[in-house]
């Protein structure tokens, strides 16, 4: 589903990200990981369209990232780290503009509205403005919003900054739900522990991609317990980041 | 890992260094400051753009006026004013024998500002009535251009006359001996630079100290100062810092344009012309402070200091109309926009080269206006805190 | 097509939620449009003469009376000595001195032929032009009475006169402030539309929601219609509450036809908005924003014509205020409003906005990168 090959992104004499090479197949939950600074929000953006790369290549859903971005727009979802829906509209108007703009009919655009709200229970809130609602419930939103026109592919950027541990894991079982009907997952986090619920992750220090298998393998070859200690034994040396 | 030395008396170390905190937020308010290259580039290009369009495009001089002449006289009295009136450089000539219908479609095309017409008779009723008369016809949508104008050519017409009478003596005559002070080539930027000194300081630091407050509570990080234990007045007044020296480098900036560009000298003290500017910016600064404590948005706070703030500044100053001019309830209203004051001090100062003495009362007004907008917004700010 | 309607829900819903906004949208243009025409007048009155009559005759009477009754001017000082009415000048409670000499009607009188000596603060170049020339006419005025009366009726005027007839048209009344309405409501107009619209898109773009569009396949011109819509509306209900106050407050009603008006206003509200986007393409933040439309507004307004004539401009200026989309706005609302201009009258004005909107528009689009 997103195939990449010597990505790379430099900023002048800065190289954000370097030669990114990696592949992840359909219905994979892959996790991005790495220390603040590492160049994963960089890696993101390259593969939503956002950002054009110096240098490599990539396609994603078979579309070429730098002659068909459009086409890939259509394909896949994005929630940002700012989680970006508007909070000066209520929870309703903010699914029916993002529904509308991914072309999704009238008839259409109702029934997944009604089901989003009951499915978050949101019932409650549905006509209050999203500024309202606690940090876990603008997530939870932000994610459904973001798979609403049923995408192959859903990046998902550190979206479980500044909850509990509860609410993170209401929102993982969300994505497992994604995952189970088949679609496409990239996240990047910071959390470690998040690490754990991804069937591959890879781990980039200073823009580079340092290792790259399922979690259980990793804490096999670095023969630790966690994958805290995993992160730990690679970043040790990092010079990017806090 | 890292120890943390826990000093013996904190407070007491707090109280010494209080300037050095000081220090440290007007550091990083110039940092903020001086990063934003797009905003200093406007800070410091608008009052030298400003200055040159006053000092070079604008002028309350009527000239180049386009009107039309239509002579039906043609005759040679007729042609001498009308070489009289195409000489003049107030006005650009077209001859065209228009009638009334046509002269009203030029006006409504914007095309003409006024016409003359030679009536038919105009000969004759000068030789056998020693009396002929010019219509004048003005397009007063504009009526200072109209009135101007008219005078103009009425002018022109009285030269006309002075110069036919030249050969007979006229007796009992008075004449007026007119003697232009301050400014004897009527130039029109004597009336401007302090103008543009004014409106320039004033939307600046408004807008520059409101934006950065609000723009601070709307990123949440002024709770964050706010908790520190500095006093919220320090953190406002390391705000209005760097705009006080950077308005200062633009008074310069005015100051050295206007000598030696405008050749507009400086009459009276500089340093008096300086000091006075300082009270001014700290004015400005002050009305900043207080729309940044009623706000809680940088949108509202922008659009209140510039669309709010520009036309009134303009109009209420007294650079571009006359105050006395105005009704009287705008009148009072004008006393309470320190840009008026200080237009009148740098007015006394630059052009008619007054000292302190002259304008002791506009500064106490504007120190009051200080003190009260200051005054206000602590108030305001406290009962916010509590 | 359908995600324009979207985009437009969306932007009409924002705008109507933000009350604050709102208000000072229709407030703010509204009272300056009643409150600031009233302070804008040109119109030369009330000008402080100080007199020093050195003479004290029945003639340097008459001459003071004549300026007082003339209407042109408050007499703030009569002394004796002229150091006293020089300082009145600077104290600025006279705007000039007319200095009468000691035996004025003597030798008037005798010797046929007087000084006298006027004084006159330039500063304001305007007044000191009128008030000098006002004066001057009623001291001719007064010389010619003299004359008359010391050389006695004659049946034929002796010296060939022209007499200059005068007739205005259109604002018969040269009320000042029938010509700024039009031109204040055009700046105002103007500020909604370039202000709101440089403001909208940067706020997206620090509140981050920028980037949660420029992710779905919405098309670029799309968006800038979502964004252009809402605020050409705007702008016209702004226009709309200027006309009705021009109307309800100072009674001016457009001599031409409204439907030209919001013919041009339409096309002009096309070229502020574009302009708006442009600027916002090239900033991060709205402080940027903000001052870089302040800045052309500045300039626009100083060379708009609407404070002094355009015509007096040196020939480069001209050329600017050739293309400031300001100038053609205010000569327009003056020309239908004032002198019933038609919709051919305005045509030339109408290209220049019309090229400036394609313009601003099209640069906007381009600029506008999805990706960067």
């Amino acid at each position: 589903m997103i195939q990449t090959n010597k990505l790379t992104k430099r900023y002048g004499s800065f190289t954000a990200a370097d030669a990114i090479t990696f592949e992840v197949q359909q219905g994979e939950i892959f996790g991005f990981l790495g220390a603040n600074g590492a160049g994963k929000t960089t890696a993101m953006r390259m593969l939503c369209g956002l950002s054009i790369p110096t240098s490599g290549e990539a396609t994603i859903a078979g579309f070429d990232i730098y002659k068909q971005t459009e086409q890939i727009k259509k394909n896949i979802g994005y929630m940002s780290q700012k989680f970006s829906l508007y909070d000066d509209l209520t929870v309703t108007e903010n699914i029916s503009f993002f529904g509308g703009i991914y072309g999704l009919s009238n008839v259409q655009l109702k029934r997944k509205r009604d089901e989003l709200i009951t499915r978050l229970g949101l019932g409650q809130e549905a006509n209050k403005l999203v500024a309202s609602l606690p940090l876990g419930w603008k997530q939870k939103l932000s994610f459904s919003v973001a798979v609403l026109h049923e995408p192959k592919v859903v990046f998902l950027d550190e979206p479980t900054g500044g909850v509990d541990p509860v609410t993170r894991r209401q929102f993982w079982d969300l994505i497992y739900e994604a995952s189970a009907g088949g679609v496409t997952i990239f996240v990047t986090t910071h959390y470690m522990d998040e690490a754990e619920y991804c069937n591959r992750i890879s781990i980039m220090v200073d823009g580079r991609i340092e290792a790259l298998d399922t979690p259980r393998r990793l804490k096999e070859r670095f023969r630790v317990s966690t994958m805290d200690d995993v992160f730990y034994q690679l970043a040790r040396g990092a010079k990017r980041g806090d | 890992m890292y120890f943390i030395n826990w000093p013996a008396a904190p407070n007491a170390a707090i109280k010494t260094s209080t300037m050095k905190q000081f220090i440290v937020f007007v550091r990083k308010e110039f940092a903020h400051v001086l990063r934003d290259r797009k905003t200093l580039l406007i800070l410091f290009g608008m009052p030298v753009v400003q200055i040159l369009i006053f000092g070079f495009a604008l002028t309350n001089e009527v000239k180049n006026a386009k009107i039309v002449i239509a002579d039906y006289a043609k005759d040679p009295a007729a042609q001498q004013i009308i070489s009289k009136i195409e000489a003049s450089r107030y006005f650009e000539v077209e001859r065209s024998v228009m009638r009334a219908a046509e002269i009203e479609d030029a006006f409504r095309q914007g095309r003409i500002k006024l016409a003359v017409v030679f009536p038919l008779n105009f000969n004759h009723a000068l030789l056998h009535e020693n009396s002929a008369s010019i219509q004048v016809i003005a397009d007063a949508s504009d009526p200072n251009a109209a009135t101007t104008l008219s005078n103009y050519l009425n002018a022109i017409v009285q030269d006309y006359q002075t110069d036919m009478n030249q050969n007979l003596s006229v007796p009992y005559r008075i004449i007026t001996e007119t003697r232009m002070l301050y400014n004897p080539q009527l130039k029109g930027v004597h009336n401007f630079v302090p103008g543009v000194m004014a409106l320039v300081l004033m939307l600046v630091c408004v807008m520059m100290t409101a934006i950065s407050i609000v723009r601070e509570k709307e990123n949440g990080t002024m709770e964050v100062l706010l908790v520190s234990p500095f006093k919220p007045l320090l953190v406002i007044l390391s705000k209005a810092v760097p705009y006080l020296l950077l308005s200062l480098v633009n008074v310069t900036t005015i100051l050295l344009l206007s000598v030696f560009v405008l050749k507009l000298p400086v009459n009276g003290s500089i340093m008096l012309l300086y000091a006075e500017s300082i009270l001014f910016i700290i004015t400005c600064l002050a009305v900043g402070i207080f729309i940044s404590v009623r706000t809680n948005s940088q949108q509202v706070a922008m659009l209140i200091s510039l669309m709010g703030m520009m036309l009134p500044t303009i109009l209420f100053s007294g650079f571009m109309f006359p105050i006395e001019n105005m009704p009287r309830a705008l009148q009072l209203i004008s006393n309470i926009v320190p840009a008026k004051w200080y237009y009148i001090i740098v007015k006394s100062i630059m052009i008619k080269g007054l000292g302190f003495s002259a304008i002791w009362k506009e500064s106490l007004i504007l120190a009051g206006i200080t003190l009260f907008l200051l005054g206000v917004s602590l108030k305001s700010f406290k009962i916010r805190l509590a | 097509m359908r995600t324009i309607r979207f985009l437009l829900q969306k932007e009409f819903r924002q705008i109507f939620r933000n009350k604050t906004i709102l208000a000072m949208i229709l407030v703010m243009p509204s009272v300056q449009l009643i409150v600031l025409p009233l302070a804008a007048d040109y119109e030369i009155k009330n000008i402080n003469i100080a007199i020093v009559d050195n003479d004290r005759s029945p003639y340097s009477a008459r001459l003071t009376s004549a300026i007082v009754a003339s209407g042109y001017f408050r007499l703030t000082h009569h002394g004796t000595s002229y150091p006293e009415g020089f300082q009145a000048i600077e104290t600025d409670a006279a705007d000039l001195v007319l200095e009468i000499p000691a035996g004025f009607e003597r030798n008037l009188v005798r010797e046929e032929e007087e000084k006298v000596l006027v004084a006159v603060n330039a500063i304001n170049g305007m007044k000191a032009n009128l008030g000098g020339a006002y004066l001057a006419s009623i001291i001719r005025n007064f010389n010619r009475d003299i004359r008359a009366e010391l050389v006695g009726p004659q049946t034929v005027n002796p010296f060939p006169a022209v007499e200059v007839v005068s007739l205005n048209r259109f604002n018969t009344q040269l009320n000042y402030r029938v010509f700024m309405v039009p031109g204040i409501l055009a700046i105002l107009v103007t500020m909604i539309g370039g202000f709101l619209s440089v403001l909208n898109i940067v706020k997206e773009k620090e509140a981050g929601t920028i980037e949660q569009i420029n992710v779905t396949p919405i098309r670029k011109h799309h968006f800038i219609l979502g964004k252009l819509i809402p605020f050409w509306v705007l702008g016209n209900v702004v226009f709309t509450i200027g006309l009705c106050i021009a109307w309800l407050i100072y009674g001016i009603v457009p001599l031409g036809n409204i439907a030209v008006m919001y013919c041009f206003v339409a096309l002009y509200l096309l070229c502020v908005l574009g302009l708006g986007l442009l600027v916002s393409t090239f900033c991060e933040t709205q402080q940027q924003a903000m001052f870089i439309m302040f800045f052309f507004m500045m300039v626009f307004i100083l060379m708009g014509g609407l404070f002094t004539s355009t015509d007096s401009m040196p020939g480069w200026a001209r050329i600017v205020s050739e293309i400031n989309p300001v100038t053609h706005l205010i000569e327009v609302m003056r020309m239908v409003m004032l002198k019933g201009s038609g919709l051919t009258d305005v045509l030339r004005h109408m290209a220049v906005v019309a090229i400036l909107a394609v313009i601003f528009n099209t640069w906007a689009i381009l600029n506008y990168r999805k990706t960067t």
